[in-house]
C-alpha cells in the first residue's frame, strides 16, 4: 500500500513558553487538495514551515512524499513548492526575470512548464516587464504563485494564497489548483475565506496548535447538530451581547451584517421576538438558514474553548 | 552551475537597478579618494629651521644650501652656540635644530663617518616626526650623490631611512588606507546588507526552500561584489597614479593579487556579519562599527601604531587591514617583492579561512 503524501505525526513546536503546535497529526493523501482552515496564531505557518523543512519539530515527525523534513531536507527542497504568507518576490526584477529566477534555480524554464502556469500567469504576462514591486497585491499574488509551481513541485504548500486577491482570479485560482491536482500534485493550502474551504477535498480545522476535525468540507456541515438562525435589528450593537444571553442560545457569532445564532433544543422562534422586543430592539427579522463551513468551524472552536 | 548562474545574474540586476547601491560603490571610492588626498594632507612646506654649524666648511655649506634650497625649510637663523635652544624653539617659529659637529667634512673626508644632529620641535609629533624624515632625506641624498665618485662610501650619522620616498608626499600614506577602506566597505558591508535583504523580504524562505545549495546562496550573492571591489580597486589605483602622481614600484600583478585577497577576505567578513543580523540596519551598524571604525582609527591608517597606547597596539594585530596597508605600501612605494610581504600574506589567508568556516558554520540551512 502506498503511504500517503504528507504525514505529519504528534509534531510538536513551541517558541519559547509559547506553543505553536501541539502535538498535531494528519496525513493528506496523493493528489490532494487539502484545506487548512484556522485563526491567526493557529500555528498553520509554523507547521508549513516544519513541512517545507524551514523549521525543525521539537517532537513528531513529518514526511512529505517518504521523505523526512529533518533528515532529507535535501530531497525535500527538491519536490516541495513553497509559497510563503508574505510576498516573495525581488520587487526590483520585472515580472519575467523573477519568473525566470525560480526556474533557473529549480533547474527548469518557463518554456518547460508553461501548461502549468498557463491559465494564472498569461493574466499577468501583458505587464511581464513592469517591476514587481510596482504590480497590484493580486497581481503580485499571482506572480509568488506562478513562482512557486513553475517547477512543477509534488507537493504544492501555499499559506493563504488568496489573501488580497480579487474574486474572479480567486475562482481562477482555485480552477488551476484543480488542474494541478490532475497532474497528481498534492497541494496543501490554508485559507481564511471559508467559501475556498469548501472546494477542498478535504478541510481540517486548526485552532491553538491542534486540528479539532479532519473531514470532507460537507460532512463537517451535516455534522453541525443545531439549528441555526441569521438575526438582524435595528440595533445590532447591543444585539449579539443580548442573543448570547437568551436563555435558549448556543452561541452567536457575526457574520458581516447578520447574527447567526444557534440555538438549543425547544427553541420557538416567538419567544425570541417577545425576548428582544423586551430588549428595546425594533424591525426584528429572524429566518432560519443552513449552516455554512464557517459555522462548524465557529462552533467547533467555542466547544475546544469549554474544554 | 546554470542554477547558480542564475542567481548570480540576478544579483547584478539588484545591484545595476539600484541607484543607492551604485552610489555606494563607485561614487563614494572616489570622493573618498579626493578628499583623503587633497584636503587631509599632512605636506610640509617653508618650515622654518636654526642651523648650527660648528664646522663651516665646503661640506656643511653645501649641504645646508641644499637644505634650503629644498623648498621645504625656511632658514630662520644661524646659531652661535645651542646654549639657549629651548629658547629658540619656545618662541614658536624654529621647528628644526640642525647641528654639524666640528670638523665635519675632514671627518667625512679622513674617517668616512661624520656626525649631524637634527633636533625637532616634538611638541607635534607627527610634524616632527616629518620634519626629520624630510631632512634625513635630503642628507641621504646628498652623500648618494657625493658617493658615486668616492672610492670608499662616506657616511653621515645619524642613520636615515627614508631612502623610498623622498618626497614623503602624505598622498602616498592615504592610498593604501582608502583602499583598505573602501575595499572594506564596498565589500563587507554590502555582502552583508544583501543578504540581510534577503531575510528582511522573506525571499531568503523561498531561497532555502529551493535546491539551491547553502554555500551557493552565499558564493552567488558574493561573486558579483568581488567583481565591483576589484574594479574599485583598480580605479583607486588609477586615480592615485593620474591624480596624486603615485607610483606603483613593485609588481603590479602582486599587487591586484593582495587587492583580491584582502576583498576575499572582506566579502567572508560580510558574509560572517549577515549570519548574525537580521535586517538590513542591523548589518549596516554592525559593518559600521566593527569594521569602519578600526580601519580607520587602528589601521595605521590616519594614526601612526608607533603613537597609539600599548594596549591599542595590540589590538591592531587583530585588525585586518593593518596587514593589508602594510603589504601595500610595501609594494607600491618600496617595490618590494613576495619575499617582504609574505608574512602578512599569510596573516590574511589565515584571517580569512578562520572567517569561512566561522561563516559556514553559523549559516543556517533553516530559519531558526
Amino acid at each position: 500500500m502506498q503511504k500517503a503524501s504528507i504525514i505529519v505525526k504528534d509534531v510538536t513546536k513551541k517558541y519559547g513558553n509559547s506553543t505553536a503546535l501541539n502535538g498535531l497529526s494528519l496525513e493528506v493523501e496523493h493528489a490532494e487538495i487539502f484545506g487548512l482552515i484556522g485563526p491567526d496564531g493557529a500555528g498553520k505557518t509554523s507547521l508549513f514551515r516544519i513541512l517545507t523543512s524551514l523549521l525543525v519539530p521539537d517532537s513528531g515527525m513529518a514526511s512529505l512524499e517518504g521523505f523526512d523534513v529533518v533528515k532529507d531536507y535535501r530531497e525535500i527542497r527538491k519536490i516541495v513548492g513553497y509559497m510563503p504568507g508574505r510576498f516573495s518576490l525581488y520587487f526590483d526584477l520585472t515580472v519575467q526575470e523573477n519568473l525566470e529566477f525560480f526556474a533557473t534555480i529549480f533547474g527548469t524554464s518557463i518554456q518547460q512548464n508553461y501548461d502549468l502556469i498557463k491559465d494564472i500567469y498569461s493574466q499577468i504576462e501583458p505587464f511581464k516587464n513592469r517591476k514587481a514591486g510596482k504590480l497590484s497585491g493580486g497581481m503580485k499574488q499571482k506572480l509568488a504563485l506562478s513562482c512557486a509551481m513553475i517547477h512543477k513541485p509534488q507537493v504544492l504548500i501555499l499559506d493563504e494564497p488568496t489573501t488580497g486577491v480579487d474574486a474572479v482570479s480567486r475562482k481562477e485560482f482555485w480552477e488551476m489548483l484543480k488542474a494541478l491536482k490532475k497532474e497528481g500534485i498534492t497541494i496543501l493550502v490554508s485559507t481564511p475565506y471559508m467559501d475556498e474551504a469548501i472546494l477542498c477535498d478535504r478541510v481540517a480545522l486548526i485552532q491553538k496548535g491542534r486540528i479539532l476535525s479532519i473531514e470532507e468540507p460537507q460532512k463537517i456541515i451535516v455534522q453541525y447538530a443545531h439549528d441555526l438562525y441569521s438575526i438582524c435589528t435595528d440595533n445590532m450593537f447591543d444585539l449579539l451581547e443580548d442573543l448570547r444571553n437568551f436563555s435558549k442560545s448556543n452561541s452567536a457569532f457575526r457574520f458581516g451584517d447578520t447574527i447567526h445564532l444557534s440555538v438549543k433544543s425547544g427553541f420557538e422562534k416567538a419567544e425570541l421576538v417577545h425576548y428582544l422586543e423586551g430588549k428595546n430592539h425594533e424591525q426584528i427579522e429572524i429566518g432560519k438558514i443552513d449552516p455554512e463551513i464557517e459555522d462548524c468551524f465557529m462552533e467547533l472552536m467555542t466547544d475546544e474553548n469549554k474544554i | 552551475m546554470k542554477k547558480f548562474l542564475g542567481f548570480v545574474k540576478k544579483e547584478f540586476y539588484h545591484i545595476m537597478r539600484d541607484p543607492r547601491t551604485l552610489l555606494v560603490l563607485f561614487g563614494i571610492p572616489v570622493a573618498q579618494l579626493l578628499i583623503f588626498g587633497y584636503v587631509v594632507t599632512n605636506d610640509i612646506k617653508d618650515i622654518k629651521i636654526a642651523i648650527f654649524d660648528q664646522s663651516k666648511d665646503d661640506v656643511t655649506l653645501n649641504l645646508s644650501n641644499k637644505i634650503i634650497s629644498s623648498g621645504y625649510f625656511i632658514l630662520n637663523e644661524n646659531l652661535n652656540s645651542i646654549n639657549n635652544i629651548e629658547d629658540i624653539f619656545r618662541e614658536g617659529d624654529v621647528k628644526e635644530v640642525i647641528v654639524f659637529e666640528p670638523g665635519f667634512g675632514q671627518k667625512l673626508i679622513k674617517n668616512g663617518v661624520a656626525h649631524i644632529q637634527l633636533i625637532a620641535d616634538a611638541s607635534d609629533a607627527n610634524t616632527a616626526n616629518l620634519i626629520v624624515n624630510y631632512t634625513n632625506a635630503i642628507i641621504q641624498d646628498y652623500i648618494r650623490k657625493e658617493n658615486r665618485q668616492q672610492k670608499i662610501p662616506l657616511q653621515i650619522e645619524p642613520e636615515v631611512r627614508m631612502i623610498f620616498n623622498e618626497g614623503l608626499k602624505s598622498v602616498y600614506m592615504f592610498v593604501p588606507g582608502t583602499m583598505a577602506l573602501i575595499l572594506m566597505l564596498v565589500s563587507a558591508m554590502m555582502t552583508s546588507i544583501s543578504i540581510a535583504r534577503e531575510k528582511e523580504m522573506g525571499t531568503m524562505e523561498v531561497l532555502l526552500v529551493s535546491p539551491l545549495r547553502p554555500a551557493q546562496i552565499v558564493i552567488g550573492k558574493v561573486i558579483p561584489y568581488v567583481v565591483l571591489a576589484f574594479i574599485n580597486a583598480i580605479t583607486i589605483i588609477l586615480i592615485g597614479y593620474f591624480v596624486f602622481g603615485m607610483p606603483v614600484k613593485g609588481s603590479l600583478w602582486l599587487l591586484l593579487a593582495e587587492n583580491l585577497l584582502f576583498i576575499s577576505l572582506a566579502l567572508s567578513l560580510g558574509i560572517l556579519i549577515s549570519t548574525l543580523a537580521n535586517s538590513q540596519q542591523v548589518a549596516m551598524f554592525i559593518s559600521m562599527f566593527a569594521l569602519m571604525l578600526p580601519t580607520l582609527l587602528l589601521s595605521g591608517f590616519i594614526i601612526p601604531i608607533e603613537n597609539m597606547p600599548l594596549i591599542l597596539q595590540w589590538i591592531t594585530y587583530i585588525i585586518p587591514p593593518k596587514y593589508f596597508i602594510i603589504i601595500i605600501k610595501n609594494i607600491m612605494i618600496k617595490g618590494t617583492g613576495f619575499e617582504f610581504v609574505w608574512k602578512e600574506t599569510l596573516v590574511l589567508v589565515g584571517m580569512m579561512l578562520m572567517f569561512i568556516a566561522l561563516s559556514v558554520r553559523k549559516f543556517k540551512i533553516r530559519l531558526e
